[in-house]
């Protein structure tokens, strides 16, 4: 007898039930149950209260339904996170955990009133930071109420924090630490110290679990065992959909890698398309495609020149040993800097004014030129511009673990099928007097088509990216420049499903003729009327220059009246100007044309966020 | 006049409101560089074609992008005339919105190649402010009236150029749409707008005009619609010999289709031109073949009717009695390159420019040299530039005391080559064909000087290097540089082939005649060669190379000149 047909046994359920429920869960995916759990504790809850079932009590899963485990015997996991990475690392944690035999809710923060924590004694949070240091956008709530001067105390409260952040940027990690810090001032106790974990998130959450987990269980199971009927425990396990993944990414074909920018234009975009073949391999329309990519010989090759090293020692370090030459071009990070690297390359700097002046970028007051410096250098910048003594071991060690590129998928597979396709940017320019490569855009690129080539790639999930389930919506994309890739996915599949919605995108570029991406297709698109409205912004095409917000603005009433009516608003492309803007026209455009205060409009798009109908993909 | 159904241009212009379509929408749609593909017709009446860069088509397909869309915009400059002013603003659009270069076409027209369709309003909004425009330079209508260039004779050339100026006027669309369109004019109530002389689906097919000065056939009279010859007597024009039916363009594998010289009708006093231009007109708007574009042009209309009940019809429609011709003849159709000066005591400098084209290179800048003699004479009252039917340009009404810092700054800018062509290249025409030209087959302008110095070698081989001959070539069959009438053509067939044709008269009154068809660069010159040796043997005292080859009777069939 299975695992859980044995669970299935205990449920009070007659036999017919048993069966329907079991055919019913058959088919839903790991989402789906969870919601149901909570859906059937809060049917649960209200038929407590009343005797009777109250058919408008809210049903969705975690919010406001106070869980019946009581408050110490249960474990509370919120994440904020704005690629998936948290809320991955989230489920995974409170999967592991309920098979452990505890009761666990998960809860995105967005979900989740800090007043809530009152009735909590347990807490993992997981949140990134992005860019210069801004909280993912469900976070922002949250972090409000925590700051409030009315923030409940937190006595009760034992909690851990797991940050997340990119250590190319200065301020690594400072979402987790702030809330980590709230969290104390308010009372709470840690139960460890606030792990911050850089872009290869395992090399750090995955000792901090496995240090937290152990004292989680003793807490939680050991003095008070575990009942199953209590639990929110699967029924079924997640049926791994494809063994390939982020570890173990699948080797795929390419097929195609065309130029679909002019010939001659500033920007060599491409438009990419690997076979998925019988990988097994599913993906939704807003996931991304994670790729493994080697760094360019020539960066290779100027590291090594820099430093004057011999790229044909041998160099131990991870439990492996492998060439100097191969730990630069397959296993190390060579193209985005860190803050700790610059600090190790401080320490080896040949001359001390050289050491000063890396010291002086380093202070706590010198935030802004850190991130210049991130955003202008590469490492072998950093080792030109200031000449330092690095051994062969040091520098692997230092540097970090190469980490896989993640690009919009650009595709539906209800279109594509067993092929996925993506949109990059070849990322060459020339800087500090040296041609500079972006490591993964020109693996890709470099790649001829017609020879046999295989990509390691996986899919990284993006549930936070989603089409509307209800497909009557109708949905607004803005996406310029190679942020126009998830929307081809979305227009495809919204066509292939005949989604009666309407579809509105807003693309922009510099130019019209030599930069916009899939315009055969769009026409195409419009002509069959599966994409209502195309609003083009080309920045560099008259003296002025024109961007997507100005066409969002333009287009203000019509766009509040699409908002009005429900519609979803998806955002894809550049965090750094890009985003802000956007965010800054529909303030103004919600503002002007929805008659409200700067305050009332903030709020309308605070709104829009909670009820998941503002979605970002921005990076 | 045809049973046939109506041609699906004329539905176009049928339903165009006098040539507004929906070109306003078209200019408006940001999703595109193109026009509708109606409006693609009915743009040509405002004087643009829609063109794309063929060269790099088929790579932006793959590239997900569409063509690349640009326009070619064409000027109404009745006789090629314009001002100092006129040239400045023409080259500051030409740096400002086309491909940075200017080019004279066969009818004395400017053309501007590589206008994005967000700048045609500008383009052409600019363009009025020094009164020019673009209207009716293509399209089914009169297109730009061509005249003789000959500055030399001062009070003769104001009055056939005049006469030039009044046709082109009186045969302007009435239309309200140009004005509308391009110059943000008022619309016109449409009850109150009416095209007399058209109608409101214009002509069958392009109609064309040129007024010729003997002895001199640089319009090549006998190649257009209709044609007025000036007779002089007294230092006077005292009228025109009229001619009809003349047209160059054949569709190939299409025997229905010929090229024609004109037929001379008669003599007309010059206050009877416009009467008798607007009847030929109307006979041609009401018998013209409305089914089938390509037997549509009034030379087959002419062969269908019968010359005489043509000519009947036009003196019925303007109430005019034709009289008889007089007498007239013409002795050359190319250019005198250099300096001449004209009976005023004026000069006058033509400078020959290799396909009309007017642009910037390493070698020679000649956009930068034009502009700079125009800023030099921009104040002297007078003077001014003609373009001439040979793709060439006459700086002209220069005082003596001028020409020195003219010659300078063409000097400067190593155009002393446009000065003294050679007699071959004085006589040469190509058209624009690829890239931008839809039509073409094969390579014209941008092939011709490689041909050119190919052909000039064995000229030189043969010690044939001072003699003049007429040759002609465009990509494709329609004939724009008016190949049928020289005495070497090449009209293209595909990349890098031509059919050849000989024989031609050298003062343009005689059509020449296939001689080999579909072959390449090699073997034209295996043709050619051996005639040409024989020409140097045999040709008597100022004989011409095609009258030399019907004289020995070196072509199929030999056809009488007129």
């Amino acid at each position: 007898m299975s695992a859980n047909a044995r669970i299935m046994q205990l449920a009070p359920l007659s036999e017919e039930q048993t069966l329907q429920l079991q055919q019913l869960t058959d088919t839903l995916d790991a989402r789906s149950l969870h919601w149901l759990a909570g859906y059937a504790v809060g049917r649960a809850h209200a038929l407590d209260l009343t005797g009777e079932v109250q058919l408008d009590v809210p049903i969705s899963p975690q919010a406001d339904i106070p869980p019946l485990t009581s408050p110490a015997r249960r474990l509370t996991i919120l994440y904020g996170s704005q690629t998936g990475n948290g809320q991955a690392l989230a489920e995974q944690y409170a999967q592991q955990l309920q098979a452990a035999g505890i009761s666990v809710q998960l809860s995105n923060m967005l979900d989740f009133k800090v007043r809530q924590l009152q009735d909590e004694h347990n807490l993992l949070l997981i949140v990134s930071t992005h860019g210069d240091g801004d909280p993912p956008d469900d976070a922002i709530d949250f972090i409000e109420q925590l700051n409030a001067k009315k923030a409940p105390r937190l006595n009760h409260l034992s909690y851990a924090v797991l940050a997340l952040g990119d250590s190319s940027y200065p301020d690594f990690c400072v979402t987790g630490q702030r809330i980590d810090a709230r969290l104390a001032e308010l009372g709470g106790q840690r139960l460890t110290e606030c792990a911050l974990a850089d872009l290869d998130i395992d090399a750090v959450a995955q000792p901090w679990w496995e240090d937290l987990q152990p004292k989680l269980k003793q807490r939680l199971v050991d003095d008070q065992p575990a009942a199953a009927d209590s639990n929110v425990t699967p029924l079924r396990p997640d049926n791994p959909p494809s063994s390939y993944v982020r570890n173990n990414p699948y080797p795929a074909e390419l097929l195609t890698n065309q130029p679909i920018t002019a010939a001659g234009a500033d920007k060599d975009i491409r438009h990419i398309e690997l076979d998925l073949a019988d990988s097994g391999l599913r993906y939704e329309p807003g996931d991304a495609l994670g790729v493994w990519a080697s760094n360019p010989e020539p960066v290779v090759n100027d590291v090594l020149a820099a430093t004057g090293l011999n790229g044909a020692q041998p160099v131990s370090a991870d439990n492996a040993e492998h060439l100097l030459v191969d730990w630069l071009s397959g296993q190390r990070e060579l193209t985005l800097l860190s803050r700790p690297l610059l600090r190790a390359h401080a320490e080896r700097v040949i001359s001390s004014g050289d050491r000063q002046a890396i010291e002086d970028l380093l202070a706590d007051d010198q935030r802004q030129k850190l991130s210049d410096l991130f955003a202008t250098h590469q490492v072998v910048d950093v080792l030109r511009r200031w000449p330092a003594d690095w051994s062969a071991e040091a520098l692997v060690n230092q540097l970090r673990p190469l980490t896989p590129r993640m690009y919009s998928i650009a595709s539906s597979q209800a279109v594509t099928e067993d092929e996925v396709h993506t949109t990059l940017a070849r990322v060459a320019y020339s800087a500090h007097g040296h041609a500079h490569w972006g490591a993964a855009s020109n693996y890709l690129a470099n790649l001829d088509a017609r020879e046999q080539h295989s990509v390691p790639i996986f899919i990284d999930r993006n549930p936070r990216f989603r089409l509307p389930e209800d497909t009557s919506r109708d949905i607004i994309m803005v996406g310029p420049g190679t942020g126009i890739a998830p929307f081809r996915a979305f227009v495809q599949h919204r066509a292939a499903t005949q989604a009666s919605g309407r579809n509105w995108l807003f693309f922009g570029a510099q130019h019209f003729k030599s930069q916009f991406l899939y315009q055969l297709e769009w026409m195409r698109a419009l002509k069959n009327n599966q994409l209502q409205r195309l609003d083009l912004a080309f920045s560099r095409d008259q003296q002025q220059k024109i961007y997507v917000q100005h066409r969002l603005l333009e287009q203000g009433k019509a766009l509040y009246d699409w908002l009005e009516n429900g519609a979803y608003f998806y955002l894809c492309g550049d965090a750094r100007y890009m985003a802000k803007d956007v965010d800054a026209a529909l303030h103004r455009i919600v503002a002007r044309h929805g008659g409200k205060s700067a305050e009332q409009a903030a709020e309308y798009i605070r709104n829009l966020t909670r009820e998941k109908r503002l979605l970002k993909d921005v990076y | 006049m045809s049973e046939q159904a109506l041609s699906d241009v004329e539905r176009i212009k049928s339903a165009s409101r006098l040539l507004r379509g929906t070109l306003q929408q078209s200019l408006a749609d940001t999703v595109t560089g193109a026009i509708s593909d109606d409006d693609t017709q009915l743009i040509k009446f405002h004087g643009s074609y829609q063109q794309d860069d063929r060269d790099v088509r088929e790579q932006r397909r793959k590239r997900k992008l569409e063509p690349d869309y640009q326009f070619m915009l064409r000027t109404r400059l009745p006789g090629g005339i314009c001002t100092p002013g006129q040239w400045l603003k023409l080259d500051q659009l030409a740096q400002t919105y086309a491909n940075h270069s200017l080019r004279l076409t066969t009818r004395q027209a400017f053309q501007l190649h590589g206008v994005i369709k967000w700048n045609l309003k500008n383009v052409i909004g600019e363009m009025d402010q020094v009164m020019l425009d673009t209207f009716a330079a293509c399209g089914d209508v009169n297109r730009n009236v061509m005249c003789a260039v000959n500055p030399y004779r001062g009070e003769l050339y104001r009055q056939v150029t005049g006469m030039a100026d009044r046709l082109s006027m009186h045969l302007l669309p009435r239309t309200g749409a140009y004005h509308e369109i391009w110059l943000d004019g008022e619309p016109v109530v449409a009850a109150e707008e009416a095209e007399p002389i058209y109608g409101s689906t214009y002509l069958p097919r392009k109609f064309k005009i040129a007024l010729a000065m003997p002895p001199v056939n640089d319009v090549d009279v006998l190649a257009h619609d209709l044609g007025f010859i000036a007779i002089v007597e007294a230092e006077q024009v005292i009228g025109y010999n009229v001619t009809v039916g003349g047209g160059m363009g054949v569709t190939y594998a299409m025997p229905e289709t010929y090229p024609r010289l004109a037929n001379v009708i008669g003599f007309v006093t010059p206050d009877q031109v416009l009467e008798v231009a607007a009847a030929v007109v109307t006979t041609q708007r009401d018998f013209g073949h409305r089914g089938e574009r390509r037997l549509a042009r009034l030379k087959y209309t002419i062969d269908r009717m019968g010359l005489d009940t043509f000519i009947n019809e036009v003196q019925q429609r303007s109430g005019i009695t034709l009289a008889p011709q007089r007498p007239f003849s013409f002795t050359h159709t190319g250019d005198q390159p250099g300096w001449v000066a004209g009976d005023d005591g004026k000069w006058h400098l033509t400078l020959q420019i290799p396909s009309g084209r007017i642009k910037d290179t390493d070698a020679q800048q000649s956009l930068t040299a034009l502009r700079e003699v125009a800023r030099a004479i921009e104040n002297i009252d007078g003077t001014g530039f003609i373009l001439t039917p040979n793709q060439n340009l006459v700086i002209t009404c220069i005082p003596a005391g001028q020409r020195h810092g003219i010659d300078n700054i063409l000097q400067q800018h190593g155009l002393e080559d446009f000065y003294q062509p050679s007699p071959l290249r004085q006589h040469t025409l190509a058209c624009v064909a690829f890239p931008t030209c839809s039509q073409a087959m094969a390579e014209a302008e941008r092939y011709m000087p490689e041909f050119l110095d190919r052909f000039e070698a064995l000229l030189a081989e043969l010690n044939l290097q001072d003699q003049a001959i007429v040759l002609r070539m465009t990509g494709c069959p329609n004939g724009c540089a008016r190949p049928y009438i020289s005495e070497i053509g090449l009209t293209g067939k595909a990349p890098g082939r031509y059919n050849l044709y000989l024989g031609g008269g050298f003062t343009g009154q005689r059509l020449n005649q296939l001689y080999r068809e579909n072959i390449d660069e090699d073997a034209i010159f295996n043709e050619l060669r051996p005639l040409l040796a024989q020409f140097a043997e045999q040709r008597q005292a100022k004989e011409h190379f095609g009258d030399f080859l019907h004289r020995l009777k070196l072509l199929p069939a030999s056809e009488e000149a007129v």
